[in-house]
């Protein structure tokens, strides 16, 4: 049998998922025995123009991290999607946009203004910005448009997995791989994880379902034993995806949801809000002020950024409006 | 889903004027029909109509709809008619959707072209929602033939005779040990005078002994589960520690009774013992002891009512009794609570002892008053020649928390003045009044003839009451139709204190799911059309525990209840609403957040061979939706309310507007 052709590409990511698939350790060895790896810019000195070069589908699976930052990012993915076979979004930010995505709370005047001109760090007397063209004595350099909106890969092109998690972990890759080489994956569009809360693998209990105030994780040293939502820590683990393991709950930090939402939940975030909101605070609420409600409320820091860690440019808000 | 591309009917309403006038109908029903499935739209002038129904059942036969949406009034309103149209034609009711463009359209813009895009936009919401409707089916529950009223007071009273003379078994359950309520407590009724218990006592003995009625008294309502035509109800008696069938009323065990206290019934003006009968006419007419107060339960020893009895009808040995009742139906009928004249700081309740409120003075003017129906001075017991009464306590009046009339506390007034003028032909009687309010049959006549015996009325609300060294009071006060400032001194007040809802009905409410309006009585179903009913299947309404009414709209009221009650007890089985909840257990993580904002009680996390998972009790759950919102896993669905169909319609509702 001719060996199965993978790429790995990286879009907006922080590195971690390349890190990840190193983690499968010495597996790899496995992985390039029955697999050649056409494409890898973190590892291998493959040009885009010989990608090009490949016919339709030539590549049998590419995983694909990070975010559709740039149009560098969005050309890529038409690209691999017309030269794979199988093209599967590779951790939480090509599958719901990730940290890159809380970006959608600003647009790119926004953050140009602030990286570009505004930070203490910056010397820039010209306020000059990065320009699509620059026309240098060598001749004409271009740089990929930024755009206002990080975009999920299958928001831009056709995805057949996901695969998610930040990163994923080296058991779900693997699980992955040997269903790829055994031919056992399931049907298109499906994600590569258990169809489960995390509640399912959480080994903490719930005992109370009230939460009579929200604190900040370094403020509370957790028992061990009971639910981190118990204890006045906003855990994702009810409406976020199992498959990790619990491995941040076991390491006695909430889940922050980077496997996504579980299947049935549209808007991972909106979700939270009204679960937490129908436990917080439940003894004497009908008696309370609208200030005293404020008050718990204003317990939650940073809630755009807790609720929708790794899903704002999928869920029902997905951007902040643009004014221009 | 159903497979095939649905067929949807479309109808817009003009509703006469009520629609027409704002909101261009033609245009809407036009723009229907371009909606995606959208296979008939027509518009009539009032489709709820015999015509208009009759056009959707023919379009059901003839076009083979397999969806209908209705533009019009509310679905509170029609809601139910055209699911009976739909129905009536071979249609499943839950196929149906309305669209309220009336009130939340017509009435409320008066830009016409505003207002017909937006009915546009409810129309295209409503017809992205009813694609994905499924057909729902009712399910049917026996009727439990037996009613609960309670409360013991004049509406209780009444609205229970009348179920058990309609042949219904009946449970009174009331708080206190005897039945009457605040009636039983009044002298006289306006406005025929006639005597309150001479009229009430021989339909309170008729509760007593009528065989399809079962008094439980000195008791109080546990808890509450069910549904309409089944509902289960925990009551729990308190001890009365004497034996009703021994019990020959004698009294010589008051006589011997160590203990004196204030007895609530003379509004605390006389003295009672710890073991005591609440007044004379009491049903049931037998006495009891006052656990809280006894000298042998709060201390042991003393016995003297048990060595004394001679009937050994004492038995301290008997302990509080729980049962279960099972019925049908149920109606409040807990009646009101005086205001607390003592919140009223600058009328000296409670300070000044020649202050009394409207119900101290009945107690006063009776015959089993502390002084036999003598008015007098509590100060010095002298006969008072010159009497105030001050309207509006605690009613009208914001900064008290009532901006509502209390209804009855100016014929009251009226009432007792003429009682005095009876009493005291030359005594100088002044009312000081915010408005007079009469509206009442003979209420008016009344009033006049009041006058007429030389009572007077003044239209100004005194600010303050001070008091001399010989508890005289002292009362300034404006006469707002003169404008002049009159100081009158005074030998005795009377505050006409309004009616405020009692406050253990919170917990009541609570256990019964009744909603209550901003003065704190329960809301009825509809403020014209369903006054008896709640929104609550099975649950009935009478009397002040609505709002605060007087004895014949009260006794009117129950009558009301009682017949809803009954049409709903003379049927065999009821069918209960299929809009309810759904857990997919393959989803639950068995968190038990939903169990936790249950308010019905009707979700429930059990283990499972596959773990703990919530499970619906059917018929206990009102489709209220809560277990919905707030389950974290979209485990349960709320039928006819899916998040599909809902963000559907969201979507629908959004759809000109892009996101970039």
């Amino acid at each position: 049998m001719d060996k199965l052709k993978f790429a790995f590409y990286w879009a907006a990511s922080c590195g971690g998922c390349e890190i990840a698939v190193l983690d499968i350790d010495e597996k790899i060895l496995n992985v390039v025995e029955k697999a050649d790896i056409v494409f890898w810019p973190v590892a291998l000195d493959t040009k885009y123009k010989d990608v090009e070069a490949f016919q339709d589908k030539y590549i049998d699976v590419c995983f694909f991290n990070g975010a559709i930052r740039t149009s560098e990012h969005e050309e890529m993915a038409h690209l691999l999607r017309a030269k794979s076979k199988t093209l599967v979004a590779f951790g939480a930010c090509a599958c719901f946009g990730g940290i890159p995505g809380l970006a959608n709370v600003s647009d790119r005047d926004e953050i140009f203004d602030l990286v570009y001109r505004e930070l203490p760090s910056v010397s820039n007397p010209d306020k000059t910005t990065p320009q699509l063209t620059y026309t240098a004595p060598e001749g004409e350099l271009t740089l990929p448009q930024f755009f206002d909106t990080v975009k999920a890969l299958h928001q831009v092109c056709d995805v057949d997995y996901f695969l998610p998690g930040c990163p994923p972990t080296p058991e779900m890759i693997e699980q992955a791989v040997t269903a790829i080489f055994e031919g056992t994956l399931p049907s298109k569009g499906s994600t590569l994880a258990p169809e489960k809360a995390l509640c399912e693998e959480c080994p903490l209990e719930i005992q109370e379902k009230k939460i009579p105030f929200i604190k900040r994780p370094y403020q509370v040293t957790p028992d061990g034993k009971r639910c981190l939502l118990e204890q006045g820590v906003i855990c994702m683990g009810i409406n976020t995806r199992a498959g990790c393991g619990a491995r941040c709950i076991k390491a006695n930090m909430p889940c922050r949801g980077c496997m996504g939402p579980t299947p049935e939940v549209a808007d991972q975030g909106a979700k939270l809000v009204s679960a937490i909101a129908s436990i917080l605070g439940v003894e004497g609420e009908e008696r309370m002020t609208e200030k005293e409600i404020e008050a718990l409320i204003a317990q939650i820091k940073d809630p755009l950024g807790t609720f929708y860690r790794y899903t704002l440019p999928i869920s029902l808000l997905r951007r902040k409006v643009i004014k221009k | 889903m159903s497979k095939s591309e649905p067929r949807i009917g479309v109808y817009v309403c003009h509703c006469g004027l009520n629609i027409g006038a704002v909101v261009d109908v033609a245009a809407v029903a036009q723009y229907a029909q371009t909606l995606p499935g959208v296979v008939v739209s027509r518009e009539s002038t009032y489709t709820c109509s015999d015509n208009g129904q009759r056009s959707i059942q023919e379009d059901i036969e003839n076009h083979n709809l397999s969806r209908v949406v209705v533009a019009s009034c509310s679905p509170r309103m029609h809601g139910d008619t055209f699911m009976k149209t739909c129905e009536t034609a071979g249609l499943n009711p839950y196929l149906f959707e309305m669209v309220n463009i009336r009130e939340q359209c017509s009435w409320v813009h008066t830009d016409k072209e505003q207002a017909t895009e937006k009915a546009k936009d409810l129309v295209r919401m409503a017809v992205a929602k009813v694609r994905l409707l499924e057909p729902l089916e009712k399910q049917k529950s026996a009727v439990n033939k037996a009613a609960l009223v309670i409360g013991g007071g004049v509406a209780g009273i009444f609205s229970a005779l009348y179920l058990a003379n309609a042949g219904i078994k009946t449970y009174v359950v009331e708080k206190k040990p005897s039945i009457g309520g605040h009636m039983a407590q009044l002298d006289k009724t306006f406005p025929t005078l006639d005597c309150s218990l001479c009229i009430l006592s021989p339909r309170m003995a008729d509760i007593g002994k009528h065989e399809n009625i079962e008094l439980i008294t000195y008791a109080d309502i546990e808890n509450i589960s069910g549904y309409a035509g089944n509902f289960q109800v925990t009551v729990k008696s308190n001890p009365r520690y004497v034996i009703k069938e021994n019990c020959r009323l004698c009294g010589v065990c008051a006589e011997k009774c160590p203990i004196s206290l204030p007895d609530e019934f003379n509004m605390g003006l006389k003295k009672r013992k710890a073991v005591y009968i609440p007044f004379p006419q009491a049903v049931p007419n037998y006495y009891l002891i006052d656990a809280g107060h006894c000298l042998h339960i709060t201390k042991g020893g003393c016995m003297l009512c048990q060595k004394n009895c001679p009937n050994d009808a004492i038995d301290f040995e008997e302990t509080e009794a729980v049962r279960e009742l099972n019925v049908g139906a149920i109606i409040v009928a807990t009646g009101f609570e005086l205001y607390d004249a003592t919140q009223k700081k600058e009328y000296g309740y409670g300070r000044y002892p020649n202050v009394i409120t409207n119900m101290d003075f009945e107690r006063w003017v009776s015959a089993d008053g502390p002084t036999h129906g003598k008015v007098v001075r509590p100060s010095d017991g002298a006969p008072p020649q010159r009497i105030g009464f001050i309207q509006c306590v605690g009613s009208r009046d914001e900064k008290e928390g009532a901006v509502y009339c209390s209804r009855i506390c100016c014929m009251a007034t009226v009432k007792q003045a003429t009682m005095l003028r009876e009493k005291y032909p030359s005594a100088e009687i002044y009312v000081y009044y915010t408005d007079m309010r009469t509206p009442g049959k003979g209420f008016e006549e009344f009033y006049q003839r009041g006058r007429e015996h030389g009572i007077v009325f003044i239209r100004g609300k005194p600010g303050e009451i001070e008091e001399d060294d010989n508890h005289n009071l002292l009362i300034v006060s404006e006469d707002t139709d003169s404008g002049l400032i009159l100081r009158n001194t005074l030998d005795l007040v009377v505050l006409a204190c309004g009616l405020r809802p009692p406050e253990a009905l919170e917990e009541l409410a609570q256990k019964l799911h009744l909603s209550r309006s901003p003065d704190g009585f329960i809301m009825e179903a509809h403020p014209k059309l369903r006054p008896a009913e709640t929104s609550i299947s099975g649950v009935f309404l009478t009397g002040c525990v609505q709002f605060p009414k007087d004895i014949p709209d009260t006794v009117a009221q129950s009558g009301g209840a009682a017949a809803m009650a009954a049409a709903l007890l003379t049927k065999d089985e009821i069918e209960l609403e299929p809009v309810r909840a759904a857990v997919d257990e393959e989803l639950c993580i068995g968190c038990g957040l939903c169990e936790e904002n249950c308010d019905y009680g009707a979700i429930e996390v059990k283990k499972t061979e596959e773990g703990m998972k919530a499970q619906v009790i059917e018929v206990a759950c009102q489709g209220c939706g809560v277990c919905a919102a707030s389950c974290p896993q979209k485990a349960v669905t709320v039928r006819h309310f899916t998040d599909g169909q809902l963000l559907a319609q969201v979507t629908a509702a959004l759809e000109p507007e892009v996101i970039v």
